[in-house]
């Protein structure tokens, strides 16, 4: 590691360190202050006043899935889109040529999602 | 020999760090209070108004309250992953503050020439968006390991959300750093300095106007923002991912919310609003622009005082007055040419974050909350392709012009 890394990444990792550092602190210090009386009722988990029924340890919406599976390919986009942004004065057209048809491919995937009814919630 | 001595970085680093922690979780715990006096004028009430005057000691009540209530843990909860969520969620939301710089101006510290940020990181765009990124974590372990199902449904809708607009918030810089042509921070401000025709701000907002108002609808829908606040739906889901978070684990979500929507603000205003560029030039007939911090700091302690004096007695009287005077003095100090102008650059800067986190809560006390439904298609739909469009047009535009128009290409 050189000298200049060093003077940046030395301040980041202790500051990263003071926060993590505060936060246990702070989560530390209401469990050893505040109160500790639990009972039955107040353990349950609020289902708005009534008994709570099962727990919530249960299969959801596959939406939930789709949605994240769409996130990481459009995560993917930027993650190529931004060395372009970095480069693309050097890169010129051929760079922008590329990252059309990159894109292209992109917005063919994301009108087949639209058509599948991915982003519609009530399908 | 101490382990300071030999590392004199390791003491400066450390004093940088506590006084921006120290400085940002105030801010944060009075923009808690801002946002409720804002929203309650907004909506014809007076806000909080009995802790102090003008509820000015409102978050400190809040925070010893927090402090001294029990802390349920829920039956059947993931007791380790109970508590990691909110651990997690405001020691990131707090380290993402290292990166930003706060003004051009170095000053010393125990004889050591230091910058107006805590870390110079030269991809410090990048690592933002990888420190913010993380946050959904909180939120989503948080509604996993309450065991309530409407913990659970807030957990899961809030990481849809935020996962599906931080597509769209990354996208929608792309344009800055094509004109900018750098991820470090200070370039990217650099590449705004000057004036056209001598007196528009060369900011990124303009040419980028589409990439601002994406990146902020963004940013708005990513800090889980009203109208964007799904996840805490109280007319649906109780409270969201944080339902069966009580005392200071409750308290620490609300502060890694309040500290995300700072750095997102100062975010905005390095990317699209010049960072801590003046908007006036300082030369010539805009001279006297440098006095302004003063004007600003002494006019706000004047006017605590006359208030003090003319509407409050006793105790307020007392905190006002001393608020009055704290300032009065500040206004004297920024006027001293040796710190005039260390001063302008953070002036500039938190004016500027601190008229978006107006917007911000503006927007809450205006806007009413959006259908989850429409929520996702709006991300996908019209947020996605704007952003990326915005990109394209940006690069288009940008290798036009250095190639010399239309003719340039074809010849």
């Amino acid at each position: 590691m050189t000298e200049g890394h060093l003077q940046t990444y030395v301040p980041l990792l202790i500051h990263m360190l003071v926060a993590m550092g505060l936060a246990g602190a702070l989560l530390l210090a209401s469990r050893w202050v505040g109160p500790r009386r639990p009972s039955r009722a107040k353990l349950q988990a609020y289902e708005c006043g009534i008994p709570p029924l099962g727990d919530a340890r249960e299969p959801f919406a596959v939406k939930f899935y789709l949605v994240a599976i769409a996130f990481i390919l459009f995560d993917a986009e930027t993650m190529f889109l931004f060395p372009w942004a970095y480069a693309f004065r050097d890169l010129g057209w051929f760079g922008f040529g590329a990252i059309g048809i990159f894109i292209l491919f992109l917005a063919a995937g994301d009108i087949y999602l639209w058509k599948k009814g991915v982003f519609d919630w009530n399908r | 020999m101490t382990l300071f001595e030999a590392y004199p970085l390791l003491l400066v680093a450390l004093v940088k760090t506590g006084i921006l922690l120290f400085l940002a979780l105030t801010a944060v715990a009075y923009l808690s209070w801002f946002e409720r006096k804002v929203v309650g004028h907004i909506q014809s009430r007076l806000g909080p108004y009995r802790v102090g005057p003008h509820g000015l000691l409102q978050p400190l009540a809040d925070g010893l309250k927090f402090l001294f209530k029990e802390g349920v843990e829920p039956q059947g909860a993931d007791r380790l992953v109970y508590y990691l969520a909110p651990f997690l969620a405001l020691s990131l939301a707090l380290s993402g503050l290292a990166v930003i710089p706060f003004g051009p101006a170095e000053i010393e510290i125990f004889g050591v020439r230091t910058t107006l940020a805590v870390a110079e990181v030269e991809l410090g765009l990048l690592f933002l968006f990888a420190i913010t990124a993380l946050g959904v974590y909180g939120v989503a372990l948080a509604g996993w390991a309450s065991n309530s199902k409407y913990a659970l449904m807030g957990g899961l809708r809030s990481s849809a959300q935020m996962i599906s607009y931080e597509i769209s918030l990354t996208l929608s810089v792309i344009g800055v750093v094509l004109l900018a042509g750098s991820f470090n921070l200070r370039e990217i401000v650099a590449a705004q300095q000057g004036y056209w025709f001598g007196a528009v701000p060369r900011w990124f907002l303009l040419p980028q106007l589409v990439g601002f108002l994406c990146y902020f609808t963004s940013a708005i829908a990513e800090t889980n923002r009203a109208p964007f606040d799904l996840p805490e739906a109280e007319t649906e889901l109780v409270a969201g991912f944080h339902t069966e978070y009580s005392s200071f684990q409750f308290a620490m979500f609300f502060m890694a919310e309040y500290t995300a929507m700072v750095i997102a603000s100062c975010l905005a205003t390095l990317l699209f609003l010049g960072g801590w560029e003046s908007p006036l030039p300082t030369t010539g007939a805009f001279a006297w622009t440098v006095y302004l911090p003063t004007v600003v700091l002494g006019g706000g302690g004047a006017l605590l005082l006359v208030d003090a004096l003319r509407h409050h007695r006793g105790f307020a009287r007392g905190v006002l007055a001393l608020l009055g005077a704290l300032l009065g003095g500040a206004a004297w100090a920024v006027a001293q040419p040796m710190i005039l102008p260390l001063v302008q650059g953070p002036f500039w800067f938190l004016t500027k974050v601190f008229l978006l986190l107006f917007v911000y809560v503006w927007v809450r006390g205006t806007l009413p909350r959006f259908r989850y439904d429409k929520l996702m298609a709006f991300g996908w739909k019209v947020l996605l392709p704007v952003a990326t469009l915005n990109a394209l047009v940006t690069a288009l535009v940008v290798l036009l012009r250095e190639s010399g128009g239309l003719a340039g290409v074809l010849r």
